[in-house]
């Protein structure tokens, strides 16, 4: 069974959610990605879902594309991302890793190669942002070949016979943006999420996790009540950004990270 | 083997229904976008259909835009280059002074059909936000036009010239401050005002449809120039040359030839300081393959897949990326694509502004810099016909500062 499978049934028994934070690797600097993972897994953290640094990332909003940008300063990539979850891995063997990012760099490594390799390191599922199921022809097999789960996006204005097909290929879990726009935004009405979520749920069994627009720990409550997942990026990588430039910065940064998650943790499990 | 009933596949028979020209083009694009991408399509299919719909279109591209464009024969630089005879195909007479108005005023009338209120645009030497925010005024719709903080500084002039037509003029200060730049926060816009917002592409890129829907609103270039051509010479022409930065003065000229192999087409790309020295933008000549900005093209990209800086003295032609059906037609060897350099464009540029008294914008100035070299390797009956895309005012500051003289 996949990492992610068995998570989301250890907290389905214990009528847990999972919590999710996205941060961007390297960011602000290579050296605090792998420590920054097993923080964030010890503050509570179910899955950890890890961006992958690109030059042009549109799906992205602006605090997203600066992680990008002050990783790509050091030229974090792929390579370099599967890594630092192969040395992750080295002391945690159970939480799921999964990563989130845009085609092109796994394009140019050629999808066979990348798959191979991110199964090597111990990853376990792909959310690529820019490649919806009809581009995905040869991407899936892949994947499915390698064992990593394959994530999906649905969003606002997916329609409910586009759900059913973008499952077929999903596995895992299912990714709902909830809001019309890019990571960051901050307007979230958590009864129209509700409202698609019930029908994600009549289209899927799989779990779904519910991102963009996910601020603090109320909006981490509000959203669990709902879906069996939250994912925070913008509000973590903001905290990331708050102190890219400090001496002390990557310490910083990790116990601001973990104050912000125990708090979710904490509100989650109420 | 061969009969009459036999239906072979056409070159211009692409894409097929999912936006591919063979392995290029498609919709890479975030889940949000391809709902409003799906509805585009559908409307696309159905107005260019519409016999109401293309009575409108060609009305105001004759009595808005000025179409026909002229062909004219460049008789003192045909005889100067000593070999072919040089048509130029006169886009930079069209209103706002470049091909950029065919499509800008094509994608308006959809936008209007499918009841958008709002437009957005991205644009790299100001000529296609200036023909978004034109068409805008027109009709009194909000316009918001993205420009890269870089090219907002290269091209003062056009940004004026938006903000005059009551356009919103969005600098956009994120990466190499350029065009490509531009696309994502235009794309990051559409996707958080997906409701009424309409999103003018400019260029024959970006995801399916537009690849398609740009061209076929391009192609009037290309169609006017069959007909021009017979009249003056009573057949086509040998060759065909055309700048590519995204490609859409390109395709809009070679598409309605592409399925007449005896006419040789040349798109040439900007080789900057030098395809040599790396610093150009010339994916065709020197990138490869990869998916940016919604489709598979060829792209300038390092060994890790990230976009890189391009160069080129001509802010249009300024783009990592390129048009996917030109991809395509590079690997299936129907059109060549060749690269000059800044130095070589400004030469033509100003060759062009003595000899035939047309001054050409620096992207233009490209592809008459390759004709330079094209007309005399062939024989005085043969024909070119070079699409001049637009005019050079907007460069003469450019030009001035290269050439050391202040204002």
């Amino acid at each position: 069974m996949s990492r992610i499978k068995s998570c989301f049934e250890q907290l389905k028994k214990q009528n847990k959610k999972a919590l999710i934070p996205y941060v961007a690797a390297g960011d602000p600097n290579p050296d605090i990605t792998v420590d920054l993972m097993h923080a964030m897994v010890h503050s509570g953290a179910d899955i950890i879902e890890l961006g992958v640094p690109f030059s042009d990332p549109m799906a992205d909003g602006p605090v997203i594309q600066k992680a990008s940008e002050r990783a790509l300063v050091y030229g974090t990539s792929l390579t370099d991302v599967l890594a630092m979850i192969k040395t992750f891995r080295e002391k945690n063997n159970t939480t799921p890793v999964v990563l989130m990012g845009y085609l092109n760099p796994v394009e140019i490594m050629g999808y066979e190669r990348f798959a191979k390799a991110a199964q090597d390191a111990g990853v376990d599922g792909v959310l690529t942002v820019d490649i919806p199921p009809e581009e995905a022809e040869d991407y899936v097999p892949a994947l499915k070949t390698h064992d990593l789960d394959p994530i999906f996006l649905l969003s606002p204005t997916t329609t409910r016979e586009r759900m059913q097909h973008i499952c077929q290929y999903a596995s895992g879990f299912i990714y709902y943006v909830s809001v019309k726009g890019v990571t960051g935004t901050s307007a979230l009405d958590t009864d129209e999420v509700a409202a698609r979520l019930k029908i994600i749920n009549e289209v899927t069994d799989l779990p779904v996790g519910v991102g963009f627009g996910i601020k603090n720990a109320e909006t981490a409550a509000a959203i669990g009540r709902v879906s069996e997942a939250v994912v925070v990026g913008s509000a973590l990588v903001n905290l990331v950004e708050q102190n890219a430039h400090n001496a002390d910065g990557n310490e910083k940064i990790i116990k601001d990270i973990s104050q912000v998650l125990s708090s979710m943790r904490t509100a989650l499990d109420a | 083997m061969t009969s009459d009933t036999q239906t072979e596949t056409r070159l211009s028979d692409m894409p097929d229904k999912k936006g591919h020209f063979g392995q290029y083009g498609g919709m890479f694009v975030p889940e949000t976008l391809m709902e409003p991408l799906e509805e585009l399509k559908q409307a696309y299919i159905k107005y260019m259909q519409d016999p109401e719909f293309l009575e409108e279109l060609d009305n105001d591209l004759k009595n808005y835009v000025g179409r026909p464009s002229p062909l004219y024969f460049a008789e003192r630089m045909s005889r100067e280059l000593g070999g072919a005879k040089i048509y130029l195909k006169r886009e930079d007479l069209n209103h706002t002074g470049a091909h950029k108005v065919n499509n800008t005023v094509g994608q308006m009338l959809l936008a209007r059909r499918m009841g958008k209120t709002r437009i957005i645009a991205e644009t790299g030497a100001g000529q296609h936000g200036v023909a978004t925010a034109t068409v805008a005024a027109r009709l009194g719709l909000e316009c918001v036009v993205y420009m890269g903080a870089e090219d907002i500084q290269r091209q003062a002039l056009n940004v004026y010239r938006m903000k005059l037509l009551g356009a919103r003029v969005v600098s956009v200060e994120s990466g190499s401050r350029t065009l490509k730049d531009a696309l994502n926060e235009a794309m990051r816009d559409w996707v958080t005002n997906i409701d009424k917002t309409f999103y003018i592409i400019g260029t024959a890129a970006g995801p399916h449809p537009y690849p398609a829907l740009v061209r076929d609103f391009q192609a009037i270039i290309g169609r006017e120039t069959r007909q021009q051509i017979m009249e003056h010479e009573g057949r086509f022409p040998d060759a065909l040359v055309a700048c590519i930065g995204g490609g859409s003065n390109a395709i809009g000229l070679f598409y309605p030839f592409v399925d007449d192999q005896e006419v040789s087409m040349y798109g040439v790309e900007a080789a900057g300081h030098g395809l040599e020295t790396g610093e150009h933008a010339a994916p065709l000549c020197a990138g490869k393959p990869g998916v940016l900005h919604g489709n598979r093209t060829y792209l300038m990209e390092d060994k890790h897949g990230q976009i890189i800086p391009t160069h080129s003295v001509s802010a249009g032609l300024d783009y990592p990326g390129v048009g996917p059906e030109h991809s395509w037609l590079k690997d299936i060897g129907r059109a060549n694509y060749v690269a000059v350099t800044d130095e070589e464009a400004l030469d033509a540029f100003h060759e062009l502004t003595k000899v035939e008294g047309i001054m050409p914008a620096l992207e233009s100035s490209h592809a008459i810099a390759y004709v330079k070299k094209l007309a005399p390797t062939m024989d005085k009956d043969q024909i070119i016909v070079v699409n001049l895309s637009g005019r050079g005012d907007k460069d003469i500051h450019t030009v001035a500062t290269i050439d050391g003289i202040e204002f």
